[in-house]
């Protein structure tokens, strides 16, 4: 019903128009509203919900577009956040600027993306899983762990007092006046993350309608028939891989610099998992779909803070703790959407018939005619 | 056409493909053994022999995915041997499967827009930025994908899925998506199973037309009918072995591939033909 939407803009123009400036005028506005209405902690919520599009958009690029199932993403939001971290805080008194380090930090992400794919991308699915998740976990363990004898990641405690963006010699932390309008640093991180997220929107879109977004498809519908084709598929599945890790390292770098605090805790296998929730919930390889999952799974725990003052009110006390809760649901979400929904909560359209084909003939005729083995 | 035209014919010409001495294991099971094939430019060469007679082992061996055990195969004098089929695709051999192998959730304009990977050069900034060669050079992919079908016969289907096509039509896409990758030969993987014979007539026809444009063929086939109107030249297999190869009409009346066909069950052949045919 929703996803038809794409399609009725593509064919009326002036409708689309109407609907972009529409869409343009509430994100502009949205902070304010926010703040006004729900206070200052929803707007530091709203980026991260950007954040979250960022990455989950990054792991779409590998899981959805190529169809390569990456269980230690978060390893390369961790090298994007450690690189700014350490060469832009008092842990080694080195402060290079925000705009330098931000696409140096990405550029290091897709560096380890590659390192990490070459050896692995041999493996097929669940093997491929299993490597990946490993590694999201070496990562974290090599941060934990390197802080003697020589002290670079400051082990377990993380690194603190991470410089802030700069913009134009201006502390985003700080408010500023713009005129007239007052912007708190939620607000101005907000316009920034905001600002980075169409970037990366963009660059997903571009590369899926492409001739890279075709051999991808083609890689992940049947391997041997895309390499039979004349598509390099090892070098396209390492291109992939280092696209998503790159997104990752930006993603990393923001978060630092917005948190000013990082530390090997932030990076575990849940983050991984989250950000892979993200994709298939939204939509796997639908982009609208993975930005509506990013935000979903980024707002709707949120939700569950009043939960215990709610409880407070209601009950006197605080019988379910909201933490638990949040796991609870949240294993609840999932397993209702895979029973339910399999394919995702804004698929495209493709993928919409392909999990809900709408004859069972279809269903025998793919799998007799697609899945021999040749190899 | 009568066989003096086609002794004419190939007297001109030079071998495009050659392959030598092929011979694949797969553990103690030879599937090939020292099979020799030579292929001239132009030429519609046929593949026979009885079920895991070592057909499809062959082609995969040609087209890089199997390396052969020992042997060695030339594309117009270049060896092939020890490349990987993205290699050996972008030299300009192309292939269908028998079990068909399309982007089943892809349309039928992308399966054929596919194809043209090997021939186009965007890569990621060509492609996030989308300047005018990256727009013309799409332009160009999506056009020729749509002469393509519109040569299969697909025009109307361009935007369903692949995988909604019926059978025979699959088998077209399949053939269209491999023109796409402007090979010098088309390898045919039992193009003509599971068609009944209006579609196969129609294949006939196509496979024709493909020759017509330049392409050499070599190509699997259990219809006999269809073989020999179509190639000039057959080769036979038998347990990995070549028995016969020449002309279609010779190799029919040759003892050794009537003994082959007979001893394996000439009707268990067309009964499999049959139930393809059904399915
Ligand atoms: N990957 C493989 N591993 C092991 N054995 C294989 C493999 N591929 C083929 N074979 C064996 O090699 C032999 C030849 O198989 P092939 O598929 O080439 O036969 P074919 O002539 O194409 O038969 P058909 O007419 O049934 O398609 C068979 O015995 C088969 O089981
Ligand atoms: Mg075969």
């Amino acid at each position: 019903m929703i996803s038809i939407l794409p399609e009725r803009l593509s064919q009326n123009p002036r409708l689309a128009w109407v609907v972009f400036a529409a869409l343009g005028l509430l994100l502009a506005v949205l902070p304010f509203l926010v703040d006004a209405g729900m206070g200052r902690t929803w707007v530091r919520i709203l980026d991260f919900a950007m954040l979250y599009v960022m990455l989950a958009l990054g792991l779409n690029i590998v899981v959805g577009f190529a169809g390569l199932l990456d269980l230690g993403y978060v390893a390369f939001y961790a090298v994007g956040a450690y690189f700014y971290a350490i060469l832009a805080s008092p842990q080694f008194g080195i402060h290079l600027p925000f705009w330098a380090l931000l696409p140096m930090g990405a550029g290091v992400a897709c560096l380890f993306g590659i390192l990490l794919g070459a050896p692995t991308l041999r493996l097929r699915g669940d093997y491929l899983a299993i490597v990946t998740l490993g590694f999201g976990e070496i990562i974290r363990i090599f941060l934990n762990n390197l802080n003697a004898p020589l002290n670079i990641t400051n082990g377990p405690q993380g690194i603190n007092m991470i410089d802030p963006v700069r913009i134009a010699g201006h502390s985003l932390t700080r408010p500023i006046e713009i005129l007239g309008v007052k912007l708190s640093g939620a607000h101005g991180h907000y316009f920034l993350f905001l600002v980075l997220t169409l970037l990366v929107i963009f660059i997903a879109l571009r590369l899926q309608h492409s001739r890279i977004g075709r051999a991808w498809a083609a890689i992940r519908e049947d391997e041997v028939a895309a390499e039979a084709m004349g598509i390099n598929t090892r070098n396209l599945k390492l291109l992939a891989f280092a696209m998503g890790a790159t997104f990752g390292g930006l993603g990393g770098g923001l978060f630092a610099a917005f948190q000013g605090f990082v530390s090997p805790e932030s990076f575990g296998l849940m983050e991984s998992i989250m950000i892979l929730c993200m994709v298939v919930l939204g939509g796997m390889g639908h982009i609208p779909g993975v930005i509506l999952g990013a935000i979903l799974v980024t707002v709707l725990p949120e939700l569950l803070r009043y939960i215990g003052p709610l409880q407070q009110e209601l009950i006197g006390r605080v019988a379910v703790d909201p933490a638990d809760l949040r796991m609870l649901l949240f294993g609840l979400a999932l397993v209702a959407m895979m029973l339910f929904r399999p394919q995702g909560l804004w698929p495209s359209r493709v993928r919409a018939r392909e999990l809900r084909p709408d004859n069972p003939d279809e269903v025998r005729q793919e799998q007799e005619s697609l899945y021999d083995r040749e190899r | 056409m009568t066989a003096s035209a086609e002794d004419n014919r190939a007297e001109a010409r030079r071998p495009l493909v050659e392959a030598q001495g092929i011979t694949k294991r797969f553990g103690g099971l030879s599937a090939l053994s020292d099979v020799s094939l030579s292929i001239q430019t132009g030429d519609i060469v046929g593949l026979i022999g009885p079920n895991g007679a070592g057909k499809t082992t062959f082609f995969n061996c040609i087209t890089g995915l199997y390396q052969p055990t020992s042997g060695t195969v030339s594309l117009d004098g270049r060896s092939l041997t020890g490349l990987k089929p993205h290699a050996v695709a972008a030299r300009g051999v192309a292939r269908t499967f028998q079990n068909i192998r399309l982007f089943a959730n892809m349309s039928v304009l992308e399966n054929v827009m596919v194809g043209r990977h090997v021939r186009s050069r965007a890569g990621v900034l060509g492609a996030v930025l989308r300047g005018p060669r990256t727009r013309a050079e799409e332009r160009s992919i999506r056009e020729r994908a749509l002469e393509l079908l519109d040569f299969v016969g697909l025009t109307a289907r361009a935007d369903q899925l692949a995988h909604h096509l019926p059978y025979g039509d699959q088998r077209r896409l399949e053939i269209a998506r491999a023109l796409a990758t402007g090979p010098r030969l088309l390898a045919l993987d039992e193009p003509a199973a599971g068609m009944n014979l209006t579609e196969t007539a129609a294949l006939q026809v196509l496979l024709e037309a493909i020759r017509e444009r330049g392409v050499t063929l070599l190509l699997i086939e259990h219809d006999v009918r269809l073989m020999m109107n179509l190639c000039d030249r057959v080769a036979v297999l038998d347990y990995g072995r070549k028995i016969a190869d020449g002309a279609p009409a010779e190799v029919q009346r040759d003892p050794a591939v009537i003994e082959a066909y007979l001893g394996a069950g000439m009707g268990a052949h067309q009964d499999t033909t049959a139930k393809a045919e059904t399915a």
